[in-house]
């Protein structure tokens, strides 16, 4: 009876090798390395998404909300000090109210073409990889009407807000096969931090939104080990009962 | 099934109290202890009580959504947010509900492609398998209404195109979408109304139907693993040689397809429950926006070889009349079979190939509908499509021909 197993087997193996080469699918945007970088990042490490939360609200909370995010919950959640945690409340937000931003839709249109979204779900929607690259590869475009533009977002309304952080880059491309390739970044001019000091700066606003795509993240994960341990010994001991029950079965 | 009452009433108290206003002991006698199963059930013969509890999981895990949920335009995006966000254990609800639908369909297939492999649409049992393909297409139903509740942006463009589709049909085609919509597009009226269906009128059809299911194999039997008729050897006291009462052998035995299904039903929810963009998309963590269509748009992983089916036909007519044949088809199995054997272990190779194709079709089209409609893919689709019905219309003629073994007199069972 075994068989029909194997056929199936090798039947999707067979298939698995027509589909393979038409699903290496081109991804949309400059091939290069920049498309594998990961932040790496780890929800785990209250340190890391409190200077994320830091991060979120110096740089970007003045145009984009996290508005199912609450101030309290987050403080909790990150074991934010109380006097700190008030030092981080939007003037004419209470504690217990939900990060809103300041800046009005319709300012943000009028501004740059485009409100800025709220990012309570952008590592969920797009992904941290997704948010760790577009922050990080920014650089000089005089075309565009900031100056700067993004290759994981290319053309995006969005100033490069960081830049006094970062610097200015510039990029550099080679061309293999008739195709421009990404080749990397020059720095143009310095910024306050140094490359390594910007990549943590990055990978913990990126721990922090991933923390605000779903702040139950890290209690899902470690409520689950002691689920799957629980339903290894309910497993084991049904397998032994039916064993027993099953012997006069002839 | 006389004797069971008899004994309760003996012991007097409050057993035999009720017993005489409510046929419980008769019930479990009748359906649970005294019901024979065949012994020779193989791992394959977990899937339906599995089924049964996925549906149980649903039920109960979806009351606890609808409490919190708000089935309107403005505020369904942000209620199930707040389910995951704010509600206590909201999250753990919400991810068993959006995990249990695609397991739901995991197990339905399985417990569909037993019945494929072991004969158990054949002849007595043809209308066990039509409340079954009744129950598949409610269930279908009930899946698509609920993805769109949520009101992502996937959840309101799956909607559009699947909609759509009842557009193609002649004449009243445009009426009726908009009378299915309430609205001239997908709007406040259309989530009301999917919410309903999806709440209280599909799983109440789902249940009867699932009531239905249960009766008719409670009348003709369990088919098992050598498709062979276990009332055809009978002991002396009536009760089939090669069957055992259903509780406690198959209870317990299922106890441990429970613990076994739970470790991957719980392993995804706490750890995977998105399940790599499959189970929960992308593009549904962003709300229903009607400028903005997701760059790729494909409905969930369990409908997909069908929509690869849509997608393999140039004219979308035809190809919304194939899609609509390819589950039709399935409803005629019992009548295609012409085999003097019902399990595959007695059928020829020309059947045993068959289905091993039908299988590879069918997971190849539904991995062919998540992915975009490039040439390659198309051509790709039209391939498997058309095995997917030579499976069918060929099966009168190679069960027919193919030179097939005797099965046993008994069945098959290795203590």
């Amino acid at each position: 009876m075994r068989k029909p197993f194997v056929l199936i087997a090798a039947g999707l193996a067979l298939s698995a090798v027509l589909i393979a080469p038409a699903a290496h699918a081109a991804t949309a945007g400059l091939p290069g390395e920049w498309q594998e970088w990961t932040p790496g990042n780890d929800i785990t490490n209250t340190a890391s998404l409190q200077r994320g939360a830091g991060n979120f609200m110096g740089y970007c909370a003045g145009c984009h909300s996290i508005k199912y995010v609450r101030y309290s919950r987050m403080g909790a959640d990150l074991k934010i000090p109380e006097d700190q945690l008030e030092a981080l409340v939007k003037p004419g937000s209470k504690k217990n109210d939900y990060i809103t931003t300041s800046l009005s839709a319709a300012d943000g249109e009028a501004w740059f073409g485009k409100a800025p979204p709220d990012l309570s779900l952008i590592t969920r929607s797009k992904g941290s990889d997704y948010v760790y690259r577009f922050l990080k590869t920014y650089y000089v475009d005089e075309k565009t009407v900031n100056g700067t533009n993004n290759l994981a977002l290319p053309g995006t309304a969005m100033p490069h807000v960081l830049s006094a952080l970062q610097g200015a880059q510039a990029l550099k491309t080679v061309k293999k096969d008739g195709h421009e390739h990404f080749e990397g970044f020059e720095q143009l001019e310095p910024g306050q931090l140094t490359a390594a000091q910007y990549d943590e700066f990055v990978r913990d606003t990126v721990n922090f939104l991933e923390y605000a795509g779903e702040p139950y993240k890290a209690k899902r994960i470690s409520l689950g080990v002691w689920v799957m341990l629980f339903l290894l010994l309910f497993t084991a001991l049904a397998y032994l009962l039916k064993k027993e029950y099953w012997r006069d079965v002839k | 099934m006389a004797a069971a009452p008899d004994n309760a009433a003996a012991k007097g108290g409050f057993r035999a109290w009720l017993n005489k206003r409510l046929p419980v002991d008769e019930f479990v006698e009748s359906q649970l202890t005294g019901y024979f199963a065949p012994k020779n059930f193989n791992f394959w013969y977990f899937f339906g009580a599995l089924s049964l509890m996925v549906f149980v999981i649903q039920i109960l895990s979806g009351i606890f959504l609808t409490m919190h949920y708000k089935p309107s335009e403005a505020e369904a995006f942000n209620s199930v947010e707040y389910i995951m966000r704010e509600v206590e254990w909201g999250w753990l609800i919400r991810y068993m509900h959006s995990t249990g639908a695609s397991f739901f369909f995991i197990v339905v297939y399985l417990h569909m492609f037993r019945a494929m492999m072991y004969g158990s649409y054949r002849a007595p049992r043809e209308l066990l398998w039509i409340f079954g393909m009744l129950l598949y297409l409610a269930l279908m139903a009930e899946a698509f209404m609920g993805y769109v509740l949520p009101w992502g942006n996937m959840s309101y463009w799956g909607a559009q195109v699947i909609v759509n589709l009842f557009g193609t049909i002649p004449v009243i085609g445009p009426g009726l979408v908009e009378w299915i919509r309430g609205d001239y597009g997908i709007a406040d009226s259309t989530l009301n109304r999917f919410f309903a269906l999806h709440v209280i009128a599909l799983p109440f059809a789902i249940a009867f139907l699932i009531l239905m299911h249960l009766v008719a194999l409670r009348q003709t039997g369990s088919n098992n693993p050598d498709g062979i008729e276990i009332k055809a050897k009978l002991r002396a006291d009536g009760k089939p040689v090669d069957g055992i009462p259903f509780h406690p052998y198959y209870t317990i035995k299922d106890l441990v397809g429970v613990g076994v299904f739970l470790l991957f039903f719980c392993g995804v929810i706490f750890f995977v429950p998105t399940f790599g963009g499959l189970f929960l998309e992308k593009p549904n963590f962003e709300p229903a926006n009607a400028l903005s269509t997701p760059d790729h748009i494909a409905p969930v992983w369990y409908f997909t070889a069908f929509y690869a089916m849509l997608r393999a036909v140039p004219d979308q007519q035809l190809g919304a009349l194939l899609m609509l044949l390819a589950i039709v088809v399935l409803f005629f199995l019992p009548w295609l079979d012409r085999s003097p054997v019902k399990s595959i272990r007695y059928k020829g190779w020309m059947s045993k190939t068959a289905l091993v194709l039908f299988v590879i079709s069918f997971i190849v089209l539904s991995y062919l509908g998540l992915k975009p409609a490039s040439d390659l893919y198309v051509i790709l689709a039209r391939i498997f499509t058309a095995i997917y019905f030579l499976y069918f219309i060929l099966m009168p003629w190679y069960t027919s021909v193919e030179k097939t073994k005797p099965a046993p007199e008994r069945v098959t069972y290795h203590a």
